[in-house]
């Protein structure tokens, strides 16, 4: 379970990045984050495994508060958290496989992660994880030889080896061509129905927040605005949450070709 | 015509040119008058065109004799000690610059302070020549190999650690950010996110130095330093051409080969 | 601010996960093989074909089967010989040279009281014997000076000759650049060795060493850096009549300039570390006192010199990377 108390972020130069977040995250939702680019969703989400520090309130996962780690307690509560970027964040000179591997450092002890001697069931593990994002067979390639959507698939995989009870991912799809995008959000999807992951994801389409998530959550200037079940979030709450009425670009769907299109293909 | 000329005139205006520039030239020019009455052009030694014949018929009918000899002090040893000695001198110079490497690279989360001084005292190690610090390893270690390996190993320091910053400096921190993000610890972070990433750059600056470093070794021979260099100053002194040009010849080769091997090996790494 | 109305509705499904993930240490493995298995058998078809339909949450179930399973096989390990071998040539290599070089760690350690010796013998530097070193730093600097002018001034035609985009063909571009990399080959030092033993000891054989390696770092850096410079404005004076001169002087020439005249900088902040050290042949310049006073003993003075040059060595640096910053 994820709490956010009283959370609040003020950048030097004085700008709210937060301000005064009250969130709890049952495990195994599926929770978009929506609201326009600056309203503090990227903040959001990095604060909760502290790639940002905040300035005020706690947050406590599983009850402990990161906020308050560090050294190796913070290693291990991060552990349990994936995350999963816009720019996939893959070293793409190393093999899909170490990139996979890599996810399994948390669990060893530095010399051995330093030797490259992962134990069989981890290897096992990364297989079953890149299996899982049905990308298997590159196992060997360099992530440099991948497509984009592939990248993010062995990203979702590091974060599947890592075994990580919450996964965030920080606007997974905006680099992404609309059809890899909702292979990638199936996978996560997925992923959080078959093992009951909690998925935290950052949205900039409006439409996949509706099709994928649970619960949906509205932030603007750093405030929430809007939280609760899909069904809620109508298109006149979404209109609040952006402070206007939805735009097209908004919605993923502008930027799929037509039916009648696809159908030709296939 | 004449009217329609004098309308655009008034229209555009000739931007003025930097009012200091004719300054700049005086100045190079007062420079060149200086740096040309400074040298003595005294004549040229009467010798000098016949020695110079000499030595390009040396180059053309060089002693094949010296290539090989068996007992010692030829020209195969002489050139691989000069390889051997830029091979260990570029060695101990990489493993010498990674810590300042890291040191003097500006990364996020680090005072500039640190970095400056990091690339300050690189700065200070590469405007020591090279030569000077053979004679100084020279009293060391004696008026050996060992000595042209040391002094090529710390002079590299100063070039290598600044490149390796460089390369450290413009890596991507996506994926340090990904290993944060996994519970990573420093040591993790820096095998699985950042070594990975520079790699490449790291054998690719070291193949070049290690091009250049077979150029310095060549000339240390000159203080005594071991290689190549030895030889030729004495057939140069005792006016053996002969020599002179298969000494040449061989240098040439073995750079022209190293230069082809290395580039070959750096395109790879790319 | 508020909690989540539905936040309960999935409890028990997630209870049974999180007993699950807390124990995946002990059976690391197994762990999303398993859960996988028990929804694997809802479907079989494995293509992730493109749904028209916009609703993605009916289509999630044909999704879930997800190509888990062994039912794709896995590619093989790459073999891992090349590694191995890399790394014992580099070694082999490494230890060779030890051996040829007669290195060792002891040795070093030996002669570091030497060293130090030595450094406490430099310190305090003899500052007065500065007055005498000024007209051989002069003359460094002199020589460095021309012989980058003259390298400079030769280096235009051959570089010219060897850019393979403005050469008019392979049979005459690629001889140039052989001897051009023939030349490169030779260092400066050594240059100055030979032009003494033909022209005598002096200044003149160290400037004309700098002249032939400042024509042969500025020939090859000025070709490829033509090699790059947009053809757009070559065809244009081409398509207005221009003769090959014209074509230069119109078309490549201000491509070039500033990377040309930052490149001459470049090459004298070299020359001029590389002069200082010429005199060690008998090249003219401040070189030769490291001799004279290394000769007689007085690290002193030889501390001096070094530090004059460090000196001068940086403020050219200084003065020629400004300058250079300003050029591009």
């Amino acid at each position: 379970m994820i709490e956010l108390r009283n959370v609040s972020k003020t950048y030097p130069n004085g700008t709210k990045g937060l301000d005064q977040i009250n969130l709890k995250i049952e495990p195994g939702e599926f929770v978009a984050i929506v609201g326009l680019s600056g309203a503090g969703k990227s903040t959001l989400l990095r604060s909760m495994n502290r790639l940002h520090d905040i300035s005020e309130g706690d947050i406590l996962i599983d009850g402990k508060s990161i906020t308050q780690a560090a050294g190796k307690p913070l290693r291990l509560i991060r552990r349990n958290i994936g995350m999963i970027f816009q720019s996939f964040n893959l070293v793409k000179r190393s093999s899909v496989l170490r990139n996979v591997l890599a996810g399994r450092v948390g669990y060893h002890s530095t010399l051995r992660t330093l030797f490259g001697r992962f134990p069989e069931a981890d290897v096992e593990l990364a297989f079953q994880a890149l299996e899982r994002v049905n990308i298997v067979e590159k196992a060997y390639a360099r992530a440099d030889q991948l497509s984009g959507g592939q990248q993010q698939r062995v990203a979702i995989a590091r974060v599947l080896a890592q075994e990580a009870k919450i996964i965030l991912a920080d606007e997974p799809v905006a680099s992404l061509d609309p059809l890899t995008t909702k292979q990638v959000m199936d996978d996560l999807k997925r992923i959080n129905v078959e093992l009951g992951i909690t998925t935290i994801v950052n949205l900039h389409f409006i439409d996949l927040a509706r099709s994928y998530a649970t619960r949906i959550i509205g932030l603007r200037a750093g405030q929430v605005v809007f939280d609760g079940p899909v069904s809620e979030a109508t298109d006149e709450r979404f209109a609040e949450i952006y402070g206007r009425a939805i735009d097209r670009e908004e919605l993923l769907a502008s930027r799929l070709p037509g039916p009648q299109v696809l159908e030709a293909q296939a | 015509m004449t009217t329609n000329a004098t309308t655009w005139r008034h229209k555009v205006q000739k931007p003025k040119k930097n009012r200091y520039r004719w300054l700049i030239y005086v100045l190079l020019l007062l420079l060149y008058i200086w740096a040309f009455a400074g040298i003595p052009f005294d004549g040229i030694k009467e010798t000098a065109g016949q020695i110079t014949k000499s030595i390009l018929s040396g180059l053309f009918s060089p002693d094949w004799n010296y290539v090989y000899l068996p007992d010692g002090e030829d020209l195969l040893r002489g050139l691989l000690e000069t390889l051997t000695i830029s091979i260990l001198g570029t060695f101990v110079s990489t493993l010498v610059c990674l810590p300042f490497a890291f040191w003097a690279a500006a990364n996020r989360g680090k005072s500039r302070f640190v970095s400056g001084s990091g690339k300050m005292l690189l700065s200070f190690v590469r405007t020591f020549p090279e030569i000077v610090m053979a004679l100084l390893f020279i009293k060391a270690v004696g008026p050996n190999a060992f000595a042209g390996v040391l002094a090529l190993g710390l002079h590299s320091v100063g070039m290598l650690g600044k490149l390796f910053a460089d390369e450290i400096e413009n890596m991507d921190h996506g994926p340090t950010e990904a290993l944060i993000a996994a519970g990573a610890n420093r040591l993790q972070i820096l095998w699985y996110a950042v070594l990975p990433q520079v790699l490449p750059g790291f054998l690719s600056y070291t193949l070049y130095r290690f091009e250049i470093n077979l150029r310095s070794a060549t000339i240390l021979g000159v203080i005594g330093a071991g290689g190549i260099g030895t030889p030729l100053i004495f057939a140069l002194s005792s006016r053996d051409w002969d020599r002179v040009g298969i000494i040449l010849l061989g240098i040439i080769v073995m750079i022209t080969l190293v230069d082809w091997i290395s580039g070959y090996l750096r395109k790879k790494l790319v | 601010m508020n909690t989540n109305p539905r936040a309960n509705t999935k409890t028990t499904n997630t209870d049974a996960t999180n007993t699950d993930a807390t124990n995946s240490k002990a059976h690391t493995g197994t762990n999303i093989y398993t859960r996988a298995d028990a929804s694997a058998s809802t479907s079989a078809n494995h293509n992730a074909s493109i749904n028209t339909n916009a609703n993605t949450n009916a289509r999630l179930s044909t999704n879930l089967s997800g190509q888990v399973g062994l039912n794709r096989s896995r590619p093989p390990a790459p073999g891992k010989l090349k590694h191995y071998l890399t790394a014992a040539i580099i070694l082999l290599l490494l230890w060779g040279s030890a051996v040829d070089t007669d290195a060792s760690l002891s040795k070093l350690i030996q002669g570091s009281p030497n060293m130090l010796d030595l450094l406490r013998e430099m310190f305090p530097p003899k500052w007065s014997y500065f007055d005498n070193i000024v007209p051989a730093m002069l003359e460094t600097i002199r020589m460095a000076l021309i012989g980058t002018t003259f390298g400079a001034i030769l280096a235009v035609p051959v570089a010219l000759l060897c850019a393979s985009n403005l050469s008019r063909s392979a049979w005459i571009y690629q001889p140039v650049r052989f001897l051009l990399n023939l030349v490169r080959t030779i260092p400066d030092l050594l240059l100055a060795a030979i032009f003494v033993a033909i022209f005598g000891l002096g200044p003149l054989p160290g400037m004309m060493a700098l002249t032939v390696f400042s024509f042969g770092l500025i020939a090859k850096l000025t070709y490829e850096a033509l090699e790059t410079i947009d053809r757009g404005p070559l065809e244009a004076m081409t398509s207005v009549g221009a003769t090959s001169v014209q074509r230069i002087a119109f078309g490549v020439v201000p491509q070039i300039q500033a990377h040309f005249i930052s490149y001459v900088l470049y090459t004298f902040e070299i020359n001029v570390r590389a002069a200082a050290v010429l005199g060690l042949v008998g090249a003219g310049g401040i070189g030769h006192y490291y001799e004279v006073t290394l000769g007689f003993l007085e690290y002193d003075k030889t501390c001096m010199i070094i530090l004059f040059t460090l000196a001068v060595v940086l403020l050219i640096d200084y003065v020629s990377t400004k300058l250079r910053e300003k050029m591009l």
